[in-house]
Parts: structure tokens; C-alpha cells; sequence
């Protein structure tokens, strides 16, 4: 996998605009599923209790439903987890009371031997968690413009940025679409992405960068394409071996990393291939668009400006 | 022609010394640090609450005085049932999170947490006679009844005659109305009548007064055992809490569940760090087995910082460790290719190196400040195990910094610079023909 950039024939910017319509188009799907069908929401945004059961052998809904009908509950929703469905998972909307919990876990001590593992919430955290995110989010990006802009230019900044938001909408389309439960390590999945895709998109425009130094002139659309193609082809090796290294690390969690880390690790790999795709084919594209628009604009000041002495 | 240089053997040795020096420094000491790490509540067992905060009185505001004030009645009370290392921290405005690790009483914990201790003693029509202001401070304690020989808990009211006007008072009252009500934790829709029917009550006790008692000693009888008096007592000595705690969230793991999640946290971060160790070897070659031995460094110095810090490790903690094996290959990934690159256009294995390595350095540097600046704000807006995953992130990415910037270079640069890569650019994983001529 080494990739000759003086003969290569990949072209990343010819596609510019079907990779923007897919992306705006799938974005937008996005947008429409989130308001209309909304996310699953877990019990860490909701009100309730859950209560893992963990018993010795395979268990059915139907017999984890008996047991706490003779504590006197009827639970709202029982799902099985575990390798032979040795897990029940049991939640309550609207919550269960202290001595209620403490009649369920006691239950259960004597029947499986295990504690069962409960938690309440009041969706107050949750959704100040979420809000929070939000808000974390919204100064990191103010950050990361102002870091960029300082080390590169503006334009590469508001590019970077569009791509972090093109990322993580990108991972709650999907979340949308496949309607997975959403819980509080999900926010931090959406947040390591969000560092993993700054992160990758920073790669390719210090290649750009350098790339522009080494170049004569820039003139126009052509020169600057030819510029951010060459890099994107340089940095490729790059980009996909270490996508695939983080990838296998977040994959053995998917499979492997029990039902605790699901939801988180499936984000994150949903996380990586939009960070990778956007990367390669939205990022550096948008700065070129942004860039020969300010070059255009940069030769019409000239050439007014030139005119008068003409 | 010039003449070929020889082989600088010294520089292979010390590599040889320098890995040799870190295996015995990782062999003999990693399991000490692995162990001492503390475990979160996911991964121990045992139980957490989160509280929000009121004051009991309306007038009253919730500031950090009261909160410090609330904490360290609460931390009073946890040594009352012998926890170690609770772990209790105020967040935000009006928060409190008690974080209890293995606990095997949850039950008792709960109950011992959420009550707030005070006492009050009140007539039939809830009219306070006296509360917990009026007894000694540290005066309760367990004892038993003089003629039943019950397990009682007293008290000792500060005011010599306080306690005798109060009994003189009720005893003058008709029969069924000369109750001396005990209670615990009253609030204002609280009424006797109700109260004295539930059979779990907030009153204690509701002795009837026949006659005046000049003592400065009440006795509490409530149907105790001696654990249970023994419990109260510690509860009244440890002091009323000055606020009222509602339950925001709790959160409870039992031992085994949280043990369960750990080994498959653990195997599945084994799985990944190996295959990520193949494919480097595979694909890098010589600068893949550079990279594994970086790696391992890394893994073991993340431990041993993060011991340092003595930061809990949860669940996320564990997935953000092995997303940091990613990241720090990445580092190792951008270096390598930059080698690679200036090797294809010709130059000599030690100026390759070089110049592979200066210029990977200002895109790494960028690209961990951005992320840094990400994880940062993650930790200041974070709550707990948000948190644990920024802190784990953070010491990740200065961790891998240290090895796979500093540690591969001094590493790879031992061998370069010894000559014995000169001319071998299959090594990097570059063959011949990709070479331009200079």
C-alpha cells in the first residue's frame, strides 16, 4: 500500500461535489430522522430503573419476569444480555423506591446468589450531561479555530470544523437510522471522535501547508487542486493504516468488551469510518472551495486596483 | 568512491541494553502498579449516589460552607459503618456524589446515608418540645434497659431541667395524650396519628409520661438490637445533617458484575493491542518492531501515571487506554511514513531519518494540541465518568508523546546511526524500484 503521488491516477477532488451532495443529502436524511424519530434514549435520559440481573446459567425474559412478579413488580422492559443470555436487564420507567430495591436485590441474592446491579436516574443528569457536551463541544470548536488559526490560517480552521460537525452529526444519523440505545458513555464516544476527527483532518492540512510552501505560484483552481491532491495522496498511507490500527482496538471492544462498552465502541467505529471518509473527501475540499474563492477575490481587488494606472 | 564506514557496534549494544533495562523494569514492577490502581464502582462493585442538596429550613441557602458542613457529616457517618476509602465529592451548585466501592451492606449504607438524623421529640398534636440542639453534642450512646435489659440508645439534654419540665407537662395530660413522641427526620406533613400506623416510621419511639422524670438522661427505647442501637447512636453522634438529601441517581454494581465487565474489557483490549502489533510489524517491518517495543513502553508508563495521579479507572478509563494504544500509533505511523517518504526520494537511511523525523514532528505537535484542547474541555464540563475518560485521554496523549515521539526516535536512531541499516531500505518497507534517483 504505498502510493506513488508523481504517477498516481487517484483524483480526490474531481468527485468534490457528488461527495458533498452524498454527505449533504445523508446529513440532511439525518437532520429529519433526528426530529421526527429522535434517538433512542436510554434510561440515563429518561426516569426509571434498570436492574441488571446476572444469573449462573441461561435465563428467559418470561422467568426474570416471574421473579420480580413475586416481589410484587412488573418491569416495564426485560432484554437479555450476555454470552448464553446469562444476563436479564429489567427497566422500570418512572423508578422503583429505596425499599423496593433493596426488596429486588435481596430477591435475587437468594435466587442467583449475585447482587443484581441497579441504577436509578432522574433524567436531570443525563440531559445536563448532554447539554454540557453540547456546550464542551461549542468552545472546543471556538478553540480549535483559534489554535488553527494561529498555527495555519483561518480558512483551515473553519474547515476542520465543519468536518467535526459533519462527524458527529454523522454518528447521531446513524444512531437515528439503526435506533440503538443512547447512553451517557455514547456522549463520550461522540466527544472522542470529534478529538479523533480534529486529529486526522490536522494531518492532511499540515501536508497542505507544507505542500503550499514548496510551491511557486498558486494561481488559480487548477494549481490549488493539484496542491491539496497531492497531499491528500501523500498523507493516504497515513490516514488509512492508522484508522485501521484504532480500528482494531475499537472493534475488539465491540466484540469482545461485554455489553458495558456496546453502544460506546459501536459509536466509535461508526465515528472512525465518518472521520476517515470526511477526511479524505469533504475536509481538504472545503478549504479549496473556501481558498480559490479568496484568491479569485484577492486577483479582482488587484486587478481594480491596477486599473486606474493602466 | 568514499570508503564505506563500519558498523558501529557500540550503539546496537546499547539498544540491547536499554530494552533489556526496561523488561526487567516492567517485569518486576507492573504488577504492583497494575493492582494499585483504584478500581471505579463499575469495575469493584458497590455503590454510588448522587444527591441534590436542600436546606432544611426554607430561609436558609445552599452555599459551599454548607456543603463542606454536609460532606463531612456524611463523611462522619460512613465511618459509622466502616467503609474504607469512601469517596465523596460536591458537584456542581447543590450536588453531593457518594461513592461507596465495595460495600456489602447496600442495604444498610442507604438507609444510614439518606436519614438525616434529626431528632425531635414532640407531643401527640407534633408540638416540638425539644430537638437535637438541646442534647449534648457525642452524648448518645448504646445501652440497655435497667429492667427489661433491652439494647436502648440515650441522650443527654444540655439543660438540667428542661427534660422535667417537659415530663411534668405531659403527665398532667389525660391518658392516650401524655405521649412523648421520638422522632427522627420530621417534616411538616408529618402527623402522629399517621405516622405511629406505618410500620416502617420516622417515630422512634412514643412513650407514654406518667410521671416526672428529674434525669438529664433520656432514654431511647425503640424494639433495637444492640447492632442497630449501636447504629443510632453513631448516627446522633455523628451530627444532623444540615440539609435535606434527594436522591438524584443511584447506582449500584454488584461484585461480580463489575468483575465480569472488567476481564472482558481487559481480553478485548488484549485482542486489539495484538492485532494492532501485527499489523505494525507486517506493515513496517524493521520500524514495526520499534513501534511494538514503544508501545509497551507506553501502555506501562500510562499505568504507572496514572497510579501517580491516583485516578480511579472505569469502564471508559479502560476503553480510553486502548483507544490511546490508537493514538500513539498514530504518532509512530506519521513518523514512519515521513522516513519512508524521504527514503523513496532518495536520500541516504540517516539523513532519511532525520529529516522523517523533524518534519513529523510539527504535524504530531498539532494534531495532539487540537485533541488535547478537546479532552481538556471534556474534563471541565465532564461529570464523573466522563471525566475518568478525559484524564485517561489526556495522560494517553503526553504519554504517547514522550514514547513514540521521543522514545522511537532515540530507539530507531541507536540503529540508524550505527550504519548497519545503510543500504536497506526493504527494511522500512521500501523496495528499490520505488526509489527516485537523486
Amino acid at each position: 500500500m504505498n502510493f506513488d503521488h508523481e504517477q498516481t491516477k487517484l483524483d480526490f477532488i474531481k468527485h468534490r461535489k457528488k461527495f458533498f451532495i452524498f454527505s449533504a443529502v445523508f446529513l440532511l436524511t439525518g437532520v429529519i430522522l433526528l426530529a421526527t424519530l429522535g434517538l433512542n434514549l436510554g434510561i440515563d435520559f429518561q426516569s426509571g430503573t434498570t436492574i441488571d440481573v446476572m444469573a449462573e446459567e441461561t435465563v428467559t425474559a418470561n422467568e426474570i419476569n416471574e421473579h420480580f412478579e413475586e416481589v410484587g413488580l412488573t418491569p416495564d422492559d426485560i432484554t437479555l444480555a450476555g454470552e448464553n443470555n446469562e444476563i436479564g436487564r429489567a427497566s422500570f420507567i418512572g423508578g422503583l423506591n429505596q425499599e423496593e430495591t433493596l426488596a429486588v436485590q435481596s430477591h435475587f441474592e437468594d435466587v442467583y446468589g449475585n447482587t443484581p446491579n441497579v441504577s436509578t436516574v432522574t433524567p436531570i443528569v443525563g440531559e445536563e450531561l448532554a447539554r454540557n457536551a453540547v456546550i464542551s463541544v461549542l468552545i472546543a470548536a471556538v478553540g480549535i479555530i483559534l489554535y488553527v488559526t494561529v498555527r495555519f490560517e483561518f480558512l483551515y480552521g473553519i474547515s476542520a470544523i465543519i468536518a467535526l460537525f459533519h462527524d458527529a452529526l454523522f454518528i447521531l444519523a446513524i444512531f437515528s437510522i439503526v435506533q440503538m440505545e443512547v447512553n451517557i458513555p455514547f456522549i463520550a464516544a461522540v466527544l472522542t471522535i470529534i478529538g479523533y476527527s480534529i486529529n486526522d483532518t490536522i494531518v492532511t492540512f499540515d501536508r497542505i501547508r507544507e505542500n503550499m510552501n514548496f510551491e511557486k505560484r498558486v494561481k488559480d483552481f487548477s494549481d490549488l487542486a493539484r496542491v491539496v491532491n497531492k497531499s491528500l495522496v501523500q498523507t493516504l498511507a497515513r490516514s488509512i493504516n492508522t484508522v485501521l490500527t484504532v480500528l482494531f482496538a475499537a472493534g475488539a471492544l465491540f466484540i469482545l468488551g461485554g455489553e458495558g462498552l456496546r453502544t460506546f465502541s459501536f459509536a466509535l467505529v461508526v465515528g472512525l469510518v465518518a472521520g476517515t471518509y470526511s477526511s479524505l473527501f469533504i475536509a481538504a475540499q472545503i478549504w479549496l472551495v473556501l481558498k480559490s474563492r479568496q484568491l479569485k477575490k484577492i486577483r479582482y481587488r488587484k486587478v481594480q486596483t491596477e486599473q486606474p494606472e493602466a | 568512491m568514499k570508503k564505506r564506514k563500519g558498523v558501529r557496534k557500540g550503539l546496537i549494544v546499547a539498544f540491547f541494553a536499554i530494552i533489556i533495562a526496561l523488561g526487567a523494569l516492567i517485569a518486576t514492577n507492573v504488577q504492583d502498579h497494575a493492582e494499585d490502581i483504584s478500581l471505579g464502582l463499575d469495575l469493584q462493585g458497590g455503590f454510588e449516589v448522587l444527591y441534590e442538596v436542600e436546606p432544611v429550613d426554607e430561609g436558609s441557602e445552599v452555599n459551599r460552607e454548607l456543603l463542606s458542613d454536609t460532606v463531612s457529616a456524611l463523611n462522619a457517618r460512613i465511618d459509622v459503618l466502616g467503609v474504607s476509602e469512601p469517596n465523596i465529592t460536591i458537584e456542581g451548585e447543590d450536588r453531593i456524589r457518594v461513592q461507596l466501592a465495595g460495600v456489602t451492606d447496600q442495604a444498610a449504607a442507604r438507609e444510614l446515608l439518606s436519614t438525616e438524623a434529626r431528632l425531635s421529640f414532640r407531643d401527640i398534636n407534633d408540638e416540638l418540645k425539644m430537638d437535637g440542639s438541646d442534647l449534648v453534642e457525642g452524648g448518645a450512646r448504646q445501652s440497655f434497659h435497667p429492667e427489661t435489659n433491652q439494647p436502648i440508645v440515650t441522650v443527654t439534654v444540655d439543660d438540667p431541667t428542661l427534660f422535667e419540665e417537659i415530663t411534668r407537662d405531659l403527665s398532667n395530660r389525660p391518658p392516650g395524650e401524655n405521649i412523648l413522641a421520638i422522632w427522627l427526620d420530621y417534616n411538616e406533613e408529618d402527623s402522629f396519628e399517621e405516622e405511629i400506623a406505618k410500620e416502617d416510621s420516622k417515630i422512634v419511639s412514643a412513650p407514654t409520661v406518667r410521671q416526672v422524670i428529674p434525669s438529664r438522661d433520656v432514654m431511647i427505647e425503640g424494639g433495637f438490637t444492640v447492632d442497630s442501637a449501636q447504629e443510632l447512636a453513631g448516627i446522633l453522634n455523628a451530627g444532623a445533617l444540615p440539609v435535606e438529601l434527594t436522591e438524584l441517581q443511584a447506582e449500584s454494581v454488584g461484585a461480580s458484575l463489575g468483575e465480569r465487565s472488567m476481564d472482558m474489557a481487559i481480553n478485548a483490549g488484549m485482542v486489539g493491542v495484538a492485532l494492532i502489533f501485527a499489523y505494525m510489524l507486517v506493515y513496517y517491518r524493521f520500524m514495526g518492531i520499534i513501534a511494538v517495543l514503544t508501545l509497551t513502553a507506553y501502555i506501562y508508563l500510562v499505568l504507572v501515571v496514572f497510579n501517580w495521579l491516583n485516578a480511579v479507572l472505569t469502564l471508559p478509563g479502560i476503553a480510553a487506554l486502548i483507544l490511546g494504544v490508537g493514538m500513539a500509533v498514530d504518532a509512530n505511523i506519521i513518523t514512519f511514513e515521513r522516513i519512508k517518504d524521504e527514503l523513496r526520494s532518495g536520500k541516504s537511511t540517516i539523513s532519511a531519518f532525520r529529516a522523517g523525523s523533524r518534519r513529523s514532528l510539527s504535524t504530531i505537535l498539532d494534531a495532539n494540541i487540537t485533541t488535547i484542547l478537546a479532552a481538556g474541555v471534556l474534563f471541565y464540563f465532564g461529570t464523573s465518568a466522563v471525566q475518568g475518560f478525559a484524564v485517561m485521554l489526556i495522560v494517553s496523549i503526553l504519554t504517547s508523546f514522550i514514547t513514540a515521539v521521543f522514545g522511537a526516535r532515540l530507539l530507531l536512531g541507536l540503529w540508524v546511526n550505527s550504519r548497519i541499516l545503510n543500504k536497506k531500505p526493504r527494511m522500512f518497507g521500501v523496495k528499490e524500484r520505488e526509489i527516485s534517483e537523486l
